[in-house]
């Protein structure tokens, strides 16, 4: 809260128009340098909501969020005294009187005026783009009459290949249309990628399915009031019924033209290094500035400009000079990074280094200085992991390794290529480009102040709250900080527990203790917390198999605690195993009469199984008791445990079949049900290299072949889509059966909490050989242990569900409310295509 | 607030073994919902509202409890909002506090403080 120093009068009056991505970080800015309160905020916004975060636009497809997106809610402005106006465009702009006036009438004045007017998609004038079904790409708004058009549509025509583009055509794909991209000019990205980076690009991207036409020049969008084809300059033709047009975009100095502003003679409002227009008392910033001949497309340099009219308004003298375009992207799927000097321009002489790998889709680009001992820039296609480490060697001149192409090799099993390690940096080099936070800040935090985990440095300094690119980053500087001081790096559970999941694994074992009070009170300290209890209770469950409720049901996390997955609303849903997808007509038709009964939502998996959601949860225990009747168990869906084993038909019935993919599939599910892991564990068993199981995309998948099963290890779907690798050839089902217990066990006993099988090998020392190494060859000589211990575990195994169907004492806990039978008053469900589905009053307005 | 100077009434709940220890039930007094936790490794009993201001779920008795520097707090079971059982503050964000009531307990009932 502002203190009353100054009075209302006296305060200087900062109008801002245009409540976007930098109109807002001007706000957030300046308010931190404004607690005399000399100043009184007012900011203008055009659209209907609050600023929002418009690099993630395309994740509102995703999540369909709004919330989310959203930069600060409305409560923020009001609790800092901000008054905001949204859904009033500025009309005119008086610089004599020092006045804005809105189109609702509405007239201000300012002491300092600052336009934050971003811009607009610029539509190119092509015949035909005033038809219905024909959009741009820049607002909620547009998202929102996009995804509705889209029901109706089947082939999307993206106009322009730039970074905007290929964002609309990962939208429209992802909306179920077909898409094609057609750009101008002969190559993607023509700024950001050179010849080979931008076919890189081209053949990652139709790999995706994507369909990519160069050198194309639009002459007409045909159809009858809503677009049907795409006539081109060539004489051919695309049939699309809708069209996104991102064909770059108009800086919106309409308002400053209109008032006298200097403007340029292609658009955007002239400003000098201070970021003042002509005239003195009226600044620009963010897309709508055009500085030194530039309109900076990016929002970091809008933040970096905010930045200097707050540090000149409070009496500083900052200038903005020129900044750096580095950026790296994910387009569609495909990792794409632009960096320094890309093109290898800006020297005489300097020498370019290439990886252009076919196979894999990468290409990677480096420049190089003529005398070999500077970075310059470069390219990043398909790969960009070494992006923020080149960035950084790039701009802080760092000397280089005596062959370069070390530098972008990547990763090697076990060894990494950049050799660089963060830590050595200079203080002031960038680690946050977005915050533009430096190194030596996020390490005096570590060593100064102890922050010793990434959420208090992201909370402290807002570093990686943006594009989260230096994540990994911040990540090693923690961990080579504390390294450097000699402490020891373990990566421990919590405050409670100064032990490592591992250890903690240990101590369970040996001393077998089974009960989290007696961990706790014996090896740890408080009483703890939401981290240390579900990582023992899985540990415990991995220790012993025990049931998980059985006085521990507390400490389970509540899809645990309830054996269910809980849903929005507080409804539970219900997965019985179907082992590999088999499942008898007698047992659909109990799945079926069973959601009937309950009026449960069914819905196919993409585990191959059968899911009834709406559950209440004093339903769960009769719901279970019927299905276990009907010899179903528990899916264990609900766990970090074994979810299922995919399988194909197999050679039963397909004539490409070597094995019977499905009765082995059955037999590893069953074998591996209920185990529990640090984290999921899925697998498939495919009868062909056709792959129809994904196995590869498992942590453990089966492949027949002419003379056994292949087995790969460690792949996933998920947010980190890896493939698993091939861990042995040819073995027979026993030895592959062997291999399996020794590699999940493995996993088991030393992967960190909620570390997949991918995460887990990618941090391993030595990596896929020395997996091998151990799994294989027994290199560590605990290949029998590991077996052993897997036995045990397989010997004890039983159905939890059938467990508390059949204990009155555990059944109890499935309730409401403990004084009353009642179900929660406040479920509510509406229908939606013929079933029922959640229909609670808190997230209404986000659940359309 | 959590002290017991305001409370007009003591609502008689439910017996305390009802609760599961280190965890949290859910109470139905009239319209409303009271999460209340017994907090045996402390020997200490809490209660707040049942509904997260977060999405409004009903579900913060079916949160998992335990403590950061040694304040007592819920964890959501949605998103794991922590709040604090003691001022009802919301410890990992900015989500608005929840009520919370006093709790007694006596002849091995459970009541909880309204005001
Ligand atoms: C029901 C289902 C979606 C569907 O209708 O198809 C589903 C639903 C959920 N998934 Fe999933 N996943 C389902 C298949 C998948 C698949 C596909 C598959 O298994 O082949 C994947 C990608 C493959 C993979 O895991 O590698 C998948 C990747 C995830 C992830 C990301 C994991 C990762 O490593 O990145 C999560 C989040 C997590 O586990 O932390 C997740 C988490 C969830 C949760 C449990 C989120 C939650 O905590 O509430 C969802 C529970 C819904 C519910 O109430 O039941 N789900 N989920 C599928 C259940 C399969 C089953 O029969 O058990
Ligand atoms: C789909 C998409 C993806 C992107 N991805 C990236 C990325 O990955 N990385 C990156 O750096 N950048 C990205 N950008 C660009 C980035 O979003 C912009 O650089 C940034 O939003 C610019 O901020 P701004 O405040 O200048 O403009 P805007 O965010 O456009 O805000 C300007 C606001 O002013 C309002 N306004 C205009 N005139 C008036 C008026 N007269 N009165 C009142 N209000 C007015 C407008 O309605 C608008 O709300 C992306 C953009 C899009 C559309
Ligand atoms: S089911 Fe899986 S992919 Fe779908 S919303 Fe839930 S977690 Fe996300
Ligand atoms: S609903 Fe409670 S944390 Fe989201």
């Amino acid at each position: 809260m502002t203190s009353n120093t100054v009075s209302d009068s006296q305060k200087k009056h900062i109008v801002i128009v245009g409540n976007g991505m930098v109109g807002y970080k001007f706000c957030e800015k300046l308010l931190k340098k404004n607690d005399k309160g000399d100043f009184r905020i007012t900011i203008f916004g055009e659209e209907t909501r609050p600023a929002y975060d418009r690099v993630h636009l395309s994740a509102y497809f995703e999540d369909s969020s709004e919330e989310d997106l959203q930069l600060a809610p409305i409560e923020w402005y009001k609790e800092n005294g901000i008054e905001l106006h949204t859904g009033e465009l500025i009309t005119e702009l008086d610089r004599d009187n020092q006045t804005v006036t809105s189109q609702k009438g509405r007239t201000v004045s300012y002491d300092k005026l600052i336009l934050a007017t971003g811009s607009s998609a610029f539509v190119p004038p092509i015949p035909g783009v005033e038809k219905k079904g024909v959009f741009v790409y820049r607002t909620i708004e547009d998202l929102d009459a996009i995804t509705n058009y889209a029901k109706k549509a089947s082939k999307a025509a993206v106009i322009g290949g730039g970074l905007l583009g290929l964002e609309a055509a990962k939208s429209a794909m992802d909306l179920g249309l077909e898409t094609s991209v057609i750009e101008f000019a002969p190559r993607l990205m023509p700024r950001q990628l050179d010849e080979i980076g931008a076919q890189a690009l081209k053949s990652a991207l139709e790999d995706f399915n994507l369909e990519i036409l160069l050198n194309k020049n639009t002459k007409q969008i045909a159809g009858n009031g809503t677009p049907e084809y795409l006539d081109f300059a060539d004489g051919e033709r695309l049939d699309a019924d809708m069209v996104i047009i991102s064909a770059g975009i108009r800086p919106r100095d309409e308002l400053a033209k209109k008032a006298d502003l200097e403007v340029g003679e292609r658009g955007g409002i002239v400003v000098n290094d201070r970021m003042e227009t002509n005239d003195p008392n009226i600044f620009a910033i963010g897309e709508s500035a055009l500085h030194r001949g530039m309109i900076y497309g990016l929002v970091a340099p809008g933040y970096e400009m905010a930045d200097v009219v707050v540090e000149n308004l409070t009496g500083g003298d900052e200038e903005f000079t020129e900044f750096d375009m580095s950026t790296k992207l994910k387009l569609v799927g495909v990792d794409v990074a632009s960096f320094g000097d890309a093109f290898g321009e800006t020297e005489e002489n300097s020498k370019k280094v290439i990886i252009d790998n076919k196979a894999k889709g990468v290409y990677k680009r480096i420049n190089i200085s003529e005398d070999g001992k500077r970075l310059l820039g470069g390219m990043l296609v398909g790969d960009a992991d070494d992006y923020n480490m080149l960035l950084q060697i790039a701009k802080n001149g760092f000397s280089l390794p005596p062959d370069p192409i070390d530098l972008i090799i990547g990763e090697r099993d076990g060894e990494t290529g950049a050799g660089q390690k963060v830590y050595d940096f200079p203080d002031d080099s960038i680690i946050c480009s977005c915050e533009s936070v430096t190194k030596g800040e996020i390490c005096s935090l570590i060593e100064e102040e102890g922050m010793e985990d990434i959420d208090s440095i992201k909370g402290c300094t807002k570093a990686g709250t943006g594009c989260s690119g230096c994540v990994p980053m911040l990540d090693d500087l923690i961990t080579q900080s504390m390294k450097a001081r000699g402490k020891e790096v373990r990566k421990v559970i919590c405050e409670h527990f100064d032990y490592t999941r591992q250890e903690l694994y240990d101590l369970i074992k040996v001393k077998e203790i089974h009960t989290y009070d007696e961990l706790l009170d014996e090896h740890g300290t408080g009483n703890g917390c939401e981290k240390c209890k579900p990582a023992v209770a899985s540990l415990l469950a991995s220790a012993f198999n025990e049931h998980v409720l059985k006085d521990r049901d507390t400490i389970q996390d509540t899809n645990d605690r309830f054996l269910a997955n809980i849903q929005r609303g507080g409804t539970y849903s219900v997965i019985p195993r179907v082992p590999g997808g088999e499942i008898t007509p007698d047992k659909l038709i109990t799945i079926g009469q069973l959601a009937k009964k309950y009026g449960l939502y069914t819905k196919i998996t993409g585990g191959q199984r059968i899911n009834m959601m709406g559950a209440r949860v004093d339903q769960l225990p009769n719901i279970w008791e019927e299905l276990i009747e009907a010899g179903f168990e528990s899916g264990h869906a609900y766990g970090k445990a074994l979810r299922t084993v995919k399988s194909c038909v197999g050679s039963t019935w397909c004539r490409y079949g070597l094995h019977e993919s499905v009765s082995f599939a059955i037999e590893i599910e069953e074998r591996y049900r209920g185990l529990r892991a640090p984290h999921k564990l899925k697998g498939g068993v495919s009868g062909c290299v056709r792959e129809c199981a994904e196995a590869q995309a498992k942590d453990f998948g089966i492949i027949a072949t002419e003379e056994g099963w292949n087995l790969f290890v460690c792949g996933n779907g998920g947010t980190n889509p890896q493939h698993a690798r091939l861990l042995a050839t040819d073995l027979d089902e026993e030895t592959l059966i062997k291999y399996l217990d020794r590699f999940l066990m493995f996993y088991i006993k030393t992967a960190e909490h909620l570390n997949r099988t991918s995460t887990w090998l990618n941090k391993m020392d030595g990596g896929l050989d020395y997996l091998k190494k151990v799994v294989v060859e027994d290199s560590l000589g605990i290949g029998e242990e590991l077996e052993q211990e897997m036995q045990q575990l397989i010997n004890v195994y039983a159905c939890e569900w059938t467990e508390v169907v059949n204990d009155p004492e555990l059944r109890k806990r499935f309730t409401h409310f403990v004084n009353s039978e009642d179900a929660d008053p406040s479920l509510k469900f509406k229908d939606y295509r013929e079933q029922k589905v959640p229909a609670p009053a808190g997230w209404e307005k986000d659940s359309k | 607030m959590q002290t017991t100077q305001n409370v007009n009434q003591w609502f008689k709940a439910a017996k305390v073994e009802d609760f599961p220890k280190n965890g949290g039930a859910c109470v139905k007094y009239k319209d409303q919902q009271i999460a209340v936790f017994n907090f045996s490794r402390r020997g200490e009993w809490y209660a707040c509202q049942n509904m997260c201001p977060h999405k409004k779920e009903m579900a913060l008795a079916r949160g998992m409890i335990g403590e950061s520097e040694n304040e007592p707090k819920v964890a959501c079971p949605f998103h794991k909002k922590a709040f604090s059982l003691q001022s009802g503050e919301n410890i990992n964000g900015e989500e608005e506090a929840v009520t919370t009531y006093p709790v007694k307990v006596e002849d091995g009932y459970v009541y909880i403080g309204l005001s």
